[in-house]
């Protein structure tokens, strides 16, 4: 175990607070960024984090120091200024945000590359370092570093769990929210502020290209995961830290490879994961209930077409395979095949080359005929669809029906149609109770 | 040619290049699709370096038409398929695509001379050195020969697709209606903007390549409504920047590429300030003129109103600009206007007279505005409410609206507050 920490170099105390540097700040993004996705700010991360460069140059031109708090106050600076210049160009010229956010993003790091190219070929010494701040390099973090971003990430946090509520209501009912009394303006920069600090304490071991990832990818999983936002906030924390630190530890494995994209790619993994796997939203949940939804369909329309040709046959109880490939329009291999399904479920008997629904079948396909037939003519009777176009609509809705949405439109009918509803037939077969008024009836099918 | 003048020359064809189809991403609202397609081709050039081990430009190509292929739909299927929000989703996309290619590079390092810094901003510095050798003879730098491909490119599918082209951006219904596919415009644009990033790459990086695609062209749509003038300034503030940074990052000793941006950001701040009608200044005008406008009217109708209640018809200069309760600055071009008009008189004794013409047009104005408040009152509104309304309405009711308002209104010899409505004039 002592080697197995040892090649991991987690025996050393820098790595051990590198890498809880970099947990806490995945930490915060993905708090933060569950707010801000939400609030359809995803990418104002993006532009803050880079207009943040110029300031991260300037700080250390004036100041010629490279301490954390003194670069992290000046990209504060140029960073709220970039989001200040987004908002004025939106609201006052006819560029809209989308423009105004890739504008306002790229001229500030092109300033900010200026300025950086312009420290590295006219400065001679310490201004090794800065260039850090554009992949970012968790590695470079001293433990004073590390001392600050926890000292700031704590504050971010207490900060969003006091306000929790009024964010929460200003994303999902900034209409409430005012009615309260709160300013949404205030709230809204309360938020804003919040984001700036994350995206600022980040800075370093992300870089300033990546870092919007820190907000969006791991909020954007957690959401996968769960419908209340008190779940989302603890899992995007989870995952962000999770993000944060893998990345770091991986990246130390390899230590040419920036850390900030490696944090990414964790993220973006855990985020296509979630995708994936989620109970409910995920991929393969929807997969699986799609699925479920076509057996049912199958089963119903299988055991339909058993009661309609028990029907037909004056209540003949079997059925060769040839009548239901008839029957069902299907191939001979889909009906034999759902034969076999259904024998497992105990809902029919397959005897020589027969099928015979069984009492809980036969219970089943009544009942879809039913909805069936009563939904038709529920709709012709209201008068909503034409007796020649019910067929497709009555299709659709026979699997959905419930026992007692069926029998309030039994009630229905029967009240105030006057149709007697257990005897109930094709609205276009022989002995229907409906007359078409003035028009030739006309023969169409079940 | 001399270095700097091939170097300028590609700064020049880069520029108009992107000006010339981030334009359209302007117009499309999807500037920032461009930005993440300019960051996600970065795996496919760096995959593209690998497999071929050279710098081949086809390859390049490729991959990044692959990637930003990718890109484009990947954004969609995570906005459609998992309901991601569009704008969380393009920040998914374009930051992990934009990692890949980073620790692809950063790994493999060694072996390639693609660096991380060529990455952000390129350098456009070594243009000259990067020549184009062909049996032997020198055909000058490589840059320049596959960004004027790229160039000509992209004028064959501006200029062939112009019309599908502005009819997808500006209403995709019709343009469906009539047998253009937006969809399918939208990847020939997306393919189009991959590849001229790549071509641009190597000069400036995949970061400051954005700001080519999109300043240019969101700047030149404040100066003009047309197409045409739009896409044409559009690449000349792209040539503009290009020279210009050139000789300002020499000047500040920076990198070019940054520098060229830089240039397009002081456009784009001067179009927001100085471009006629869009522009900062010129709306300020605008609302100067009319407030001045709107003051003129105050006067006349302040005026007119004191005719009415008593015989002294003078007023002294100072309460007469009172009147028009602006700025002392804006009422004092209000009165200018006035007197230049001959609507008022100034006398030796720093009084002012309204003469005849004055006098009429002041009852006019009186007239729209007690007929307003009539046409309010006797719509329901209270009479204590119509004052406002009319006071806002009017400057705007000319001789024609004042005559349909008095066709409405029943019985119009007296408005709410029991004043006279002036006659109208124009039929005595």
């Amino acid at each position: 175990m002592f080697d197995f920490l040892h090649v991991l170099h987690l025996h050393d105390a820098t790595v051990r607070s590198v890498l809880f540097g970099s947990l806490l700040i995945g930490a915060t993004g993905g708090v933060l960024g569950s707010f801000a996705v939400l609030r359809r700010r995803s990418l104002m991360g993006d532009a803050l984090a880079h207009a943040a460069l110029p300031g991260v140059a300037l700080a250390f031109l004036w100041t010629g120091s490279k301490s954390l708090p003194v670069l992290i106050s000046g990209a504060t600076c140029t960073g709220v200024l970039g989001v200040l210049l987004i908002q004025f160009i939106t609201t006052r010229t006819r560029i809209k945000a989308d423009a105004a956010i890739g504008i306002v993003l790229t001229v500030f790091f092109g300033i900010g590359i200026v300025l950086l190219t312009h420290i590295q070929r006219s400065l001679v010494g310490n201004q090794a370092g800065l260039d850090k701040f554009l992949f970012g390099q968790a590695a470079s973090m001293v433990e004073d570093d590390v001392r600050v971003m926890s000292v700031m990430s704590l504050l971010i946090i207490v900060v969003v769990l006091l306000l929790y509520k009024e964010f929460k209501a200003l994303i999902f009912d900034p209409k409430f929210l005012q009615s309260l009394g709160y300013s949404l303006q205030r709230v809204d920069l309360a938020l804003m502020g919040l984001i700036v600090l994350t995206v600022m304490v980040g800075l370093q071991a992300v870089g300033v290209v990546l870092i919007a990832a820190m907000l969006i990818t791991p909020a954007v999983a957690a959401r996968f995961w769960t419908e209340r936002l008190h779940v989302m906030v603890v899992l995007a924390a989870f995952i962000g830290g999770l993000s944060g630190a893998s990345g770091t530890f991986l990246s130390a494995q390899a230590p040419r490879v920036p850390t900030g994209p490696v944090m990414v790619l964790v993220a973006t993994g855990l985020f296509v994961l979630s995708g994936l796997l989620a109970p409910r939203r995920g991929l393969l949940a929807r997969w699986r209930r799609q699925r479920s939804n076509v057996l049912r369909e199958r089963r119903h329309h299988f055991l339909r077409a058993l009661v309609v040709l028990q029907e037909r046959s004056d209540n003949a109880p079997r059925f060769r395979v040839d009548e239901l490939v008839q029957e069902l329009g299907w191939e001979r291999r889909r009906v034999a095949g759902e034969a076999r399904r259904l024998r497992r479920l105990h809902l029919v008997d397959c005897r020589d080359g027969h099928v015979q629904a069984t009492a809980q079948g036969l219970a089943e396909g009544t009942f879809v005929v039913k909805s069936h037939r009563l939904w038709e003519h529920y709709l012709v009777y209201r008068d909503i669809v034409n007796a020649d176009h019910v067929d497709r609509p009555a299709d659709e809705v026979e699997h959905l029906l419930t026992p007692d949405i069926l029998e309030r439109l039994e009630e229905i009918l029967q009240r105030d149609h006057g149709i007697d509803t257990e005897r109930v037939v094709d609205i276009h077969g022989r002995g229907s109770q409906y007359r078409p008024a003035g028009r030739e009836r006309n023969e169409v099918g079940t | 040619m001399t270095d700097a003048g091939w170097i300028i020359l590609t700064g020049v064809l880069a520029a108009t290049s992107c000006a010339l189809l981030g334009t359209f991403l302007v117009l499309r609202k999807m500037s920032l699709l461009g930005d993440a397609l300019s960051h996600a081709v970065l795996p496919g050039i760096a995959i593209a370096f690998f497999l071929s081990d050279s710098r081949a430009i086809l390859p390049m190509f490729i991959g990044a038409a692959v990637f930003g292929l990718l890109t484009t739909l990947l954004v969609e299927a995570f906005h459609r398929r998992w309901a991601v929000p569009e704008d969380a989703s393009i920040g998914i996309v374009f930051t992990a695509l934009f990692a890949l290619g980073v620790v692809l590079i950063s790994v493999y390092a060694g072996q390639v001379d693609l660096d991380q810094e060529c990455v952000l901003y390129g350098e456009i510095a070594y243009t000259p050195f990067d020549t184009l050798l062909w049996d032997n003879q020198e055909y000058g730098p490589r840059p320049v020969w596959i960004l004027s491909g790229v160039l000509i490119f992209n004028l064959l599918f501006v200029g062939l697709l112009y019309k599908e082209l502005t009819l997808a951006s500006f209403d995709p219904g019709l343009s469906l209606s009539v047998g253009v596919s937006a969809t399918l415009i939208h990847y020939l644009l997306m393919g189009a903007v991959s590849i001229t990033t790549v071509a641009s790459f190597e000069s400036v990086g995949a970061i400051l390549v954005v700001a080519m695609l999109i300043v240019p062209g969101a700047s030149a749509y404040l100066w003009s409504d047309r197409l045409p003038r739009i896409l044409g300034l559009a690449v000349i503030f792209g040539a503009v920047s290009a020279v210009a940074g050139y000789y300002l990052a020499g000047l500040w000793n920076s990198s070019i590429a940054g520098a060229i941006v830089v240039v397009l950001g002081v456009i784009f701040g001067v179009s927001v300030l100085v471009a006629p009608r869009q522009g900062l200044f010129a709306k300020l005008l605008q609302r100067g003129r009319l407030s001045i406008q709107v003051a003129q009217d105050h006067i006349l109708l302040g005026m007119v109103r004191q005719v009415e209640t008593s015989a002294d018809q003078t007023w002294r200069l100072r309460d007469a600009l009172g009147l028009a309760s602006v700025h002392p600055w804006m009422a004092r071009q209000a009165m200018r206007l006035l007197r230049r008009k001959g609507l008022v008189a100034l006398e030796a004794d720093a009084t002012v007279d309204l003469t005849a013409d004055g006098r009429r047009q002041g009852l006019q104005l009186l007239r729209g505005h007690r007929l307003w408040e009539t046409y309010l009152n006797q719509l329901g509104l209270p009479q204590d409410h119509v004052h406002g309304p009319a006071d806002a309405v009017e400057h705007y009711l000319d001789q024609s609206l004042r005559q349909e308002i008095g066709g409405l209104v029943a019985d119009v010899g007296l408005d709410p507050q029991g004043k006279r409505i002036p006659d109208d004039s124009q039929n005595h």
